[in-house]
């Protein structure tokens, strides 16, 4: 029985593939024998593909009215919407990875700012957008720290879209009452002696997800611990990862730690969010897409129902992450595609996107009025001169691929052991092999 | 020339499912197994030859050898637990219970779902929250006061953690274990325990001394279908807990650094791996079936 079984497994197996050969052959050609272009507009082309992981609530509504006005702007234009869903984006970087490397590239893709983008640059997979840039005048419009970042060899390779915000503590107001805290912490330092008086009162002080929330929440307590300078150092090797303040700062976060949930870690970063909407729980470090899970899929009301302020230690400090889209080299319709940049730049294509994504732009002359309830604190932050701006560690801002993989790995270890030691030789070693 | 008249035809049928196994799995075994010996990190493909680096490596990443030691449990407590759960309702359903046909389908139903689905469902019902957020079975064995049997399943800190998982996995394939042990049972011809009965041995006797000798083609199959899953196994584990070390498996690790890390001569260092592991469990069971047809 079960030898038949196998038998007709491989069958099947060699039908299938057959099958795709055909239907690959079959379809190959379709963009060349698509319906004819509309006779006035000559040469261009007739169709685009924008590539990204834009699926969830927010995120695909405001990706929806980006694509819509893009439509509006170009009649007659078939519009690809290519999404895959899941992973935070890791599965979308599978299925793109495989694309790019078999030199079938979507006329626009989306990265995370930053380091996640880097190897796309080394492989030669995307055209430098500095011209872009100088002709837009986007060097004065974007903050120059950000642009600093997003530099790699005096060419920028992408163009930012939106800004969401790490550096967040969330928390119930209702449980500081309850237990007799004014304010919530300023620094990890008191955070540690809430939770003393939180866990008396059966309370969590902390909530905690799965492992890339703990990530999270190491960047931010770095940061909260370093300060904006020696956490950017930490990317740039300007920080020795084995100093004693960074050792300091990581058993800081083992102490943090020690107050959350772990052992008991939620499968989400939204069931994390959930003792603490109950009263079970005081905070929970969240980046700011944690705003739209409060308003609109528990209906609450910022500032009374739930707060927010800056992580322990990090006032003035802005962590931000950001997407943006590409250029691929070899876009099969590039005039869209820089047309497609044009806008997703522009402050019309911004102030389209990022109210209905719950994010704010990344350009400093947004029109503040469609930033209300919680967006006009990050809207404000970003926009003052004085803020200092880091990179997000668990979102690819300052430490992409194999580097931030490798951190993933020390991670798993360190939350187990507390080895502070370890961990900071571990990510150490990973630096000096990935540069 | 009539030779070929003789076996032309026939390999004339085989020849394209023979040369699309050739490429698309011989042939990418091989270009995988030079990608494991290469250098290629980034993007951009690099075959230069790199030996036994990436397999070096591994040996000494504790993210890896947790793996393998957790992926060797979880066949351990998956292949073990199926079989005898598999084997069990089979013996129940095969003393002729009124509405068989019900049970055989509701037994077989799980695995009709995808380990994505299991593996969500599974997650919530061996969640170790406490207090107001506690869910599924703790909550079950705290209602019926068993709270003593309350377990912290996947979070476990102990090395058997990936043994729960492993309980979702056994859940959703006990089903299919049942049914070949079923056939199996069924295949016996009541002749002989008729014979055995005639010789005057007990019911037990009979089964023990008849009908299990018979069974063992089907157990060997059995074993070698579980556990060429066991190995394989990344939907389940992912859903589950992604990157938790705890229940991490070779081929999530292969992945996580393939995709993510973009470290693809390390990921197909441990695809080789996987192979060779999968190898160990088919290639004694082809030998064993090889023979075993030729003696027949």
């Amino acid at each position: 029985m079960v030898s038949s079984l196998r038998r007709n497994g491989v069958a099947a197996a060699a039908l299938a593939t057959v099958t795709s050969l055909v239907l690959a052959a079959c379809g190959g050609d379709d963009d060349d024998t698509g319906e004819p272009a509309d006779g006035e507009t000559g040469q261009a082309s007739t169709e685009f593909e924008f590539f990204s992981w834009w699926t969830g609530a927010g995120d695909s509504e405001g990706k929806q009215a980006l694509l819509d006005l893009f439509a509006e702007q170009h009649p007659g234009v078939e519009i690809i919407d290519a999404a895959v869903a899941g992973g935070a984006g890791t599965n979308a970087q599978a299925v793109l990875t495989t694309r790019l490397q078999a030199g079938d590239p979507p006329d626009s893709y989306q990265r995370h700012v930053g380091a996640e983008l880097q190897p796309d640059i080394e492989a030669g997979l995307v055209e430098d957008l500095t011209w872009l840039y100088e002709e837009e005048g986007w060097m004065d419009v974007f903050p120059e720290d950000m642009l600093d970042l997003i530099t790699v060899d005096d060419r920028i390779y992408s163009v930012p879209v939106n800004i969401h915000r790490s550096n967040l503590l969330w928390y119930n107001p209702a449980v500081l009452a309850e237990v007799g805290i004014t304010a919530p912490p300023t620094s990890w330092d008191e955070f540690l002696q809430q939770a003393t008086t939180l866990e008396a009162a059966g309370k969590t002080p902390l909530t905690i997800g799965p492992s890339w929330t703990q990530k999270h929440l190491l960047e931010n307590v770095l940061l909260g611990e370093l300060g904006a300078e020696a956490y950017s150092g930490l990317w740039d090797g300007s920080t020795d990862w084995e100093s004693s303040e960074v050792t300091a700062a990581l058993d800081m976060f083992t102490q943090v730690l020690s107050h959350t949930n772990v052992g008991e870690a939620a499968a989400d970063w939204q069931p994390a969010l959930d003792p603490v909407i109950e009263g079970d729980a005081a905070y929970n470090v969240m980046g700011d897409w944690a705003n739209t899970y409060f308003t609109t899929a528990q209906g609450l009301t910022y500032q009374t129902e739930y707060n927010v302020t800056t992580s322990p230690g990090t006032e003035g400090v802005f962590n931000f992450l950001s997407d943006s889209f590409t250029l691929p080299e070899g876009a099969p319709h590039r005039d869209l595609a820089v047309e497609w940049l044009r806008l997703a730049g522009s402050q019309e294509g911004q102030d389209t996107f990022n109210p209905v994504k719950g994010s704010i732009p990344a350009r400093t002359d947004a029109d503040a009025s469609l930033y209300t309830g919680y967006l006009e604190m990050p809207l404000t932050d970003w926009n003052d001169p004085e803020i200092e701006l880091v990179g997000s560690l668990a979102h690819g801002v300052v430490a992409g691929g194999a580097f931030n993989t490798d951190i993933d790995s020390a991670l798993g270890e360190f939350v187990a052991s507390g080895d502070s030691a370890q961990f900071a030789s571990a990510v150490k070693e990973a630096y000096e092999n990935t540069q | 020339m009539h030779r070929i008249r003789k076996w032309g035809p026939a390999a004339l049928l085989v020849a394209p499912s023979l040369l699309a196994i050739g490429v698309f799995v011989y042939g990418f075994l091989g270009w995988n197994l030079r990608v494991s010996l290469s250098d290629w990190r980034g993007l951009r493909a690099n075959y230069d030859y790199a030996g036994l680096d990436n397999y070096r490596r591994l040996a000494e990443d504790s993210r890896f050898t947790d793996g393998v030691q957790n992926v060797v449990v979880f066949t351990l407590v998956f292949v073990a637990g199926t079989l005898v759960a598999g084997f069990l309702l089979a013996l129940l359903l095969e003393r002729g219970i009124r509405g068989e046909a019900f049970f055989r389908t509701v037994f077989l139903f799980p695995m009709a779902i995808s380990f994505i689905a299991t593996a969500i469902i599974w997650r919530w019902l061996l969640s170790n929250a406490t207090g107001a957020q506690e869910t599924g079975l703790n909550k079950l064995f705290d209602s019926v006061g068993l709270g003593f049997l309350a377990n912290d399943w996947f979070k476990s800190d102990s090395n058997w953690a990936v043994a729960s998982v492993a309980i979702a996995a056994g859940w959703a394939l006990v089903g299919y274990i049942m049914a070949l042990f079923l056939a199996g049972m069924r295949g016996v011809s009541d002749d002989l325990r008729e014979a055995a009965r005639v010789d005057g041995a007990s019911e037990a006797k009979a089964f023990w001394f008849v009908v299990r000798p018979m069974l063992l083609p089907v157990v060997m199959s059995a074993i070698v279908i579980l556990a060429h899953i066991s190995l394989k196994t990344f939907d389940l584990i992912y859903a589950m807990d992604a990157k938790s070390r705890k229940i991490e498996t070779p081929a999530l690790y292969m992945w996580f650094t393939t995709f993510e890390g973009l470290n693809f001569s390390i990921g197909a260092a441990i695809a080789t791996l996987l192979v060779v592991g999968i190898a160990l469990v088919i290639v004694p069971y082809i030998w064993y079936s090889v023979r075993s047809e030729r003696r027949s």
